[in-house]
């Protein structure tokens, strides 16, 4: 089947087995291996990208559904060699130890920053109920969504706790 | 290692009408909205359905409509505006919870209610609450379409009173009672994933006193379910602390209660009991 999608914003056309999933499509078929296949059971998160602006498991999504759709995947973030406020979060609070999670887990961040600029530490946690990371690295991946948070709202981030304690 | 589906053919319909042509027409086809149930089954290959009928692209069945008496949820409408829509909030905070509490962020982004009443977990969270709501659904097929109460939708175990050929419409919420709620146990813990364990409540109350109440469980039996021993139990008091604590011991009476993964018969019985409560005490509230 034909469909055409727009990924980071560059248009494609291209010829897809209905069962193909759209995770397989932006990894095999495009290239894009930013995007994580996890747990392929839908639990996991790492497949997370934007669907129409909607964060959604590209594990549990056909890409024929995915026709006409404008997608946005963790390789879309970055612009002019510029890290976006969430990447720049991770990277700054050390927010990932593996990294396998971590494409999930910033573009599910990328999707609560958008809908609430302010979260509380319990919100993002709420958030990223649907992303585990299996080094258990959640306290540090808080830290850098806020930090991201702050960023975003043209704020100085918060310090690290490590800094506070360490100061 | 990889999960793919079984090969299957793939329809994106433009009308109801025309997916039910395609289910009538198409041996072992099958009906997909948000896809959120129905990929993993077919991934795991439980389910390896000869044709997908997408009705992901039918204009008209994103909305949720106040009709005077009742809120029309068509098929399309996500899990996450279910629970973000202000009418449902006001009129039906059971379903409104029960939508917030399904899978997780990403999941109610693309699943929809009609789809998650359709496939019929045992487990499911808005199940119980259309049960408590006494939600009627409309169900097309090639003869038209017919309302179903939700009492005589959930038939069994991933079993509802569709049709092979029929596609659910909507679901109709009836307005009226003094309040609803749902709350549940978990399987990962707090609020987390499908149910070890929920229930449902609907009350009516007028001069202090509980003249009409619906409760309904899920997790707990091969298919959600009424309470109604403990209806008949908190009908007629003044829904005070003891009213709910007596009426919440008769939650599992005449229902079956299943032992599973996540508990026994007995763990299971208690946590209907403990849910009952809590949900008739929010509704009451």
């Amino acid at each position: 089947m034909k469909i055409s999608v727009t990924v980071n914003g560059t248009r494609y056309e291209r010829d897809v087995e209905p069962r193909t999933l759209l995770v397989h499509f932006l990894r095999e078929d495009l290239g894009l291996t930013g995007t994580h296949v996890g747990c392929d059971t839908s639990y996991c998160g790492a497949c997370t990208v934007l669907v129409d602006g909607r964060s959604v498991k590209s594990c549990t999504f056909l890409a024929v559904a995915a026709d006409g759709a404008e997608i946005t995947t963790v390789e879309g973030l970055a612009a002019d060699g510029e890290l976006h406020p969430v990447q720049e979060g991770f990277w700054e609070r050390h927010g990932l130890q593996c990294g396998f999670c971590t494409p999930g887990m910033i573009m599910s961040s990328v999707a609560l920053l958008e809908e609430n600029p302010s979260p509380s530490e319990a919100e993002i946690r709420h958030a990223l109920e649907g992303n585990l990371c299996r080094c258990t690295g959640y306290h540090n991946i808080v830290l850098a969504v806020q930090y991201a948070a702050a960023k975003l709202r043209g704020e100085q981030p918060p310090p690290a706790d490590w800094e506070e304690v360490g100061a | 290692m990889t999960m793919y589906p079984r090969k299957f053919d793939y329809v994106a319909v433009g009308s109801v009408a025309e997916a039910v042509e395609a289910l009538r027409a198409t041996e072992g086809a099958k009906v997909m909205a948000g896809g959120m149930s129905l990929l993993p089954l077919m991934k795991m290959r439980l389910l390896s359905p000869t044709t997908v009928v997408d009705i992901g692209r039918v204009p008209g069945l994103d909305s949720i409509e106040d009709r005077g008496d009742h809120l029309a949820i068509g098929a399309l409408v996500r899990h996450a505006d279910t629970a973000a829509n202000e009418l449902v909030r006001t009129h039906a905070p059971a379903l409104a919870t029960a939508a917030s509490l399904t899978g997780d962020v990403q999941v109610r982004n693309r699943g929809t209610t009609c789809g998650s009443l359709a496939h019929a977990d045992l487990a499911a969270d808005q199940t119980a609450a259309v049960l408590a709501l006494g939600a009627t659904l409309v169900a097309q097929g090639p003869s038209g379409t017919r309302e179903i109460p939700a009492d005589e939708f959930f038939v069994d175990t991933l079993t509802s009173a569709l049709e092979p050929d029929e596609v659910l419409v909507e679901v109709r919420i009836p307005k009226g009672g003094t309040g609803s709620a749902y709350d549940k146990l978990g399987r990962r813990g707090g609020r987390s994933d499908y149910a070890v364990a929920g229930a449902a409540a609907w009350v009516e109350r007028s001069n202090g006193t509980v003249t009409a109440a619906r409760v309904a469980l899920t997790g707990v039996g091969t298919k959600p379910t009424r309470a109604r021993g403990v209806e008949e139990a908190i009908v007629g008091t003044d829904g005070s602390a003891s009213a709910i604590e007596a009426a919440a011991r008769r939650a599992v009476e005449g229902v079956t209660v299943l032992e599973d993964l996540y508990g026994s018969e007995e763990y299971k019985a208690h946590l209907a009991e403990v849910y009952v409560a809590r949900a008739l005490a929010a509704a009451l509230g």
